[in-house]
């Protein structure tokens, strides 16, 4: 497929949402991409025929249709393994979406391993996700949880880190590849190779990285790597967690139950093979079987132009609202280290009131804390306008963004 | 403008440009916070309070137009009257003075913040001051319950 503007148009059609109107008979204007994407029909028809032809539970019966949906459920995990590049299968667990992700290792590997005094960190610009679980888990443990803070231009300030490795209690660095609001990327090498010589694990949180880039797990070289479906063309409920397996054999199991076990007695039970130790009841097999119609989908277009095809609108769309007077972007320009997303504030008007108006023009944007209170109390701001991109968007959803902000300053009088 | 947008008339961008009641009690007898966990958008309000009744009350925090200009008509609404006047004051009060009546679901909470907040900070008073344990627990439920 050719990175053109009019081929990635013409994706459109395999997304039915996107032939509905909203509001006043308008077009609709989808720009809550990091929140969640839209699903083409690949996906929808997946679970569809899942449902409708081979649903059966998972791994133990021995019917014809328990067998295809086996073998449908793990053909995802392969997908996603080659989709990442991870090299042992076994490594990989589906869990809900990124957030459980992060709280089964605070909780598996977090409860086992770490004590009180240690250190754990993660950085201002991360998700709640990515701070609540590390604040649980060292509360209970009397260790601490510390912040590699952020400069005036979105970025990481590296020598942080530095401070806290020297004092050798930290345990653990959890960091985010691209931020959710500001759409950073991190330098996630540097980090990880200086985590590396200091002995301390690497926790990435993909959720925003691995829709819009090619993303190389194994070159990472990091040690928990998570993300979720549903912001990947895939359906909501699903996600993946891989774990470095040398660590993955020292973590205790998350959910006791079904399927995760190899034998049950009175008193004492033995654990199933990996990553199925990690996989109780019954999976979301629909949705796993979702999400491998969605990778399929993905590496069709190929991830180098869809990320080609995103630094086109962004940069698009940073020229033409830097243009907008009062109007305020954050987060750096340098297009080279931020994904499709853009968190703007418009003169003194509050997001939700520029929001709420820009609906009505059919535009769908988020507004408010993006779950990072950190992040916005950072910027000194309560909230912010957020337009992501994606696949589907044009540089003609971009105008209507851009001329809908005309209708706000005329509300507020600017 | 049509539909959800119509609530931006003039008088909620007067209020919310040029709040009423807008700034901070330094001496106040009770103050109270809260927040809004889906957007962020914050409150406090401070009030003076003699004689069971609410001599001076003022606004602050971060919050869109809605929220904004809520606080203002409320803290107007409150100014002067009696503890047990107060704790009448029910959304419709303020929803009807600024025609917010068919504001939808996801914004109520903005309207609202303020409201929540009052009732917050006139249940510390009576629970600090009054020792009454009954108007108390009204007062919680009715905040819970606000929206």
């Amino acid at each position: 497929m050719q990175s053109t503007q009019s081929s990635f148009e013409n994706l459109r059609k395999d997304f039915p949402i996107l032939q509905r109107t909203v509001r006043d008979n308008k077009r609709l204007v989808y720009l809550d991409n990091a929140s969640t994407t839209q699903k083409p029909n690949q996906v929808i028809d997946a679970i569809n025929d899942y449902y409708r032809n081979y649903n059966a539970n998972t791994h133990r019966a021995v019917y014809a249709l328990a067998e295809e949906s086996t073998a449908a459920y793990e053909a995802t995990r392969d997908k996603i393994a080659n989709f990442v590049n991870i090299k042992d299968r076994q490594e990989i667990i589906f869990v809900r979406g990124t957030t459980e992700a992060i709280n089964l290792v605070a909780y598996a590997w977090g409860r086992p391993h770490i004590k009180e005094g240690d250190i754990i960190i993660t950085t201002e610009y991360e998700h709640h996700s990515n701070i609540v679980p590390w604040q649980l888990l060292t509360q209970e443990k009397g260790a601490k949880i510390e912040y590699i803070r952020m400069d005036d231009n979105g970025e990481l300030i590296l020598d942080d880190l530095d401070k806290f490795l020297a004092t050798g209690k930290v345990k653990l660095v959890a960091f985010s590849l691209m931020s959710n609001v500001l759409g950073t990327i991190t330098d996630a090498e540097k980090i990880v190779e200086k985590c590396k010589a200091a002995d301390v694990l690497t926790l990435i949180d993909g959720a925003q990285a691995v829709p819009h880039m090619k993303v190389d797990v194994e070159k990472l070289g990091c040690d928990f790597f998570a993300f979720s479906g549903h912001k990947m063309l895939g359906p909501t409920g699903i996600g993946v967690l891989w774990v470095r397996k040398s660590i993955l054999e020292t973590m205790s199991p998350f959910h006791g139950g079904g399927d995760m076990i190899r034998e049950v007695h009175k008193y004492e039970t033995t654990w199933n093979d990996l990553p199925y130790k990690f996989e109780a009841g019954t999976p979301n097999i629909a949705d796993v079987i979702g999400f491998g119609a969605a990778i399929d989908y993905l590496s069709k277009i190929g991830m180098e132009n869809i990320r080609e095809h995103e630094i086109e609108l962004t940069k698009y769309a940073i020229e033409k609202l830097s243009k907008v007077k009062g109007l305020h972007i954050y987060g750096t320009k340098d297009i080279s280290k931020r994904g499709g997303v853009i968190s703007f504030n418009f003169a003194d008007v509050h997001p939700h009131d520029v929001a709420q108006i820009i609906d009505e023009e059919g535009i769908a944007v988020r507004s408010g804390h993006h779950c990072a209170q950190v992040l916005m109390e950072r910027l000194d701001v309560a909230a912010t306008s957020r337009a992501s991109f994606y696949i589907y968007n044009t540089k003609e959803d971009v105008d209507v963004l851009v001329n809908s902000l005309n209708k706000v300053a005329e509300v507020f009088k600017l | 403008m049509s539909g959800n947008a119509d609530i931006y008339h003039e008088m909620i961008i007067d209020y919310s440009r040029n709040p009423v009641n807008y700034g901070e009690i330094k001496d106040h007898d009770v103050t109270f916070h809260d927040a809004n966990p889906l957007c962020g958008d914050s409150i406090d309000i401070d009030m003076k309070i003699d004689d069971k009744k609410v001599t001076d009350i003022k606004f602050h925090g971060k919050g869109c137009a809605i929220c904004m200009a809520c606080s203002s008509v409320l803290t107007e609404i409150t100014k002067g009257k009696s503890l047990d006047e107060v704790q009448k004051i029910a959304k419709d009060d303020v929803l009807s003075e600024l025609g917010l009546e068919h504001l939808q679901a996801v914004r109520i909470k903005c309207a609202l913040l303020s409201l929540k907040v009052l009732k917050g900070a006139l249940y510390t008073y009576l629970a600090d001051h009054l020792k009454d344990s009954e108007d108390v627990d009204k007062l919680k439920e009715e905040a819970a319950n606000l929206y």
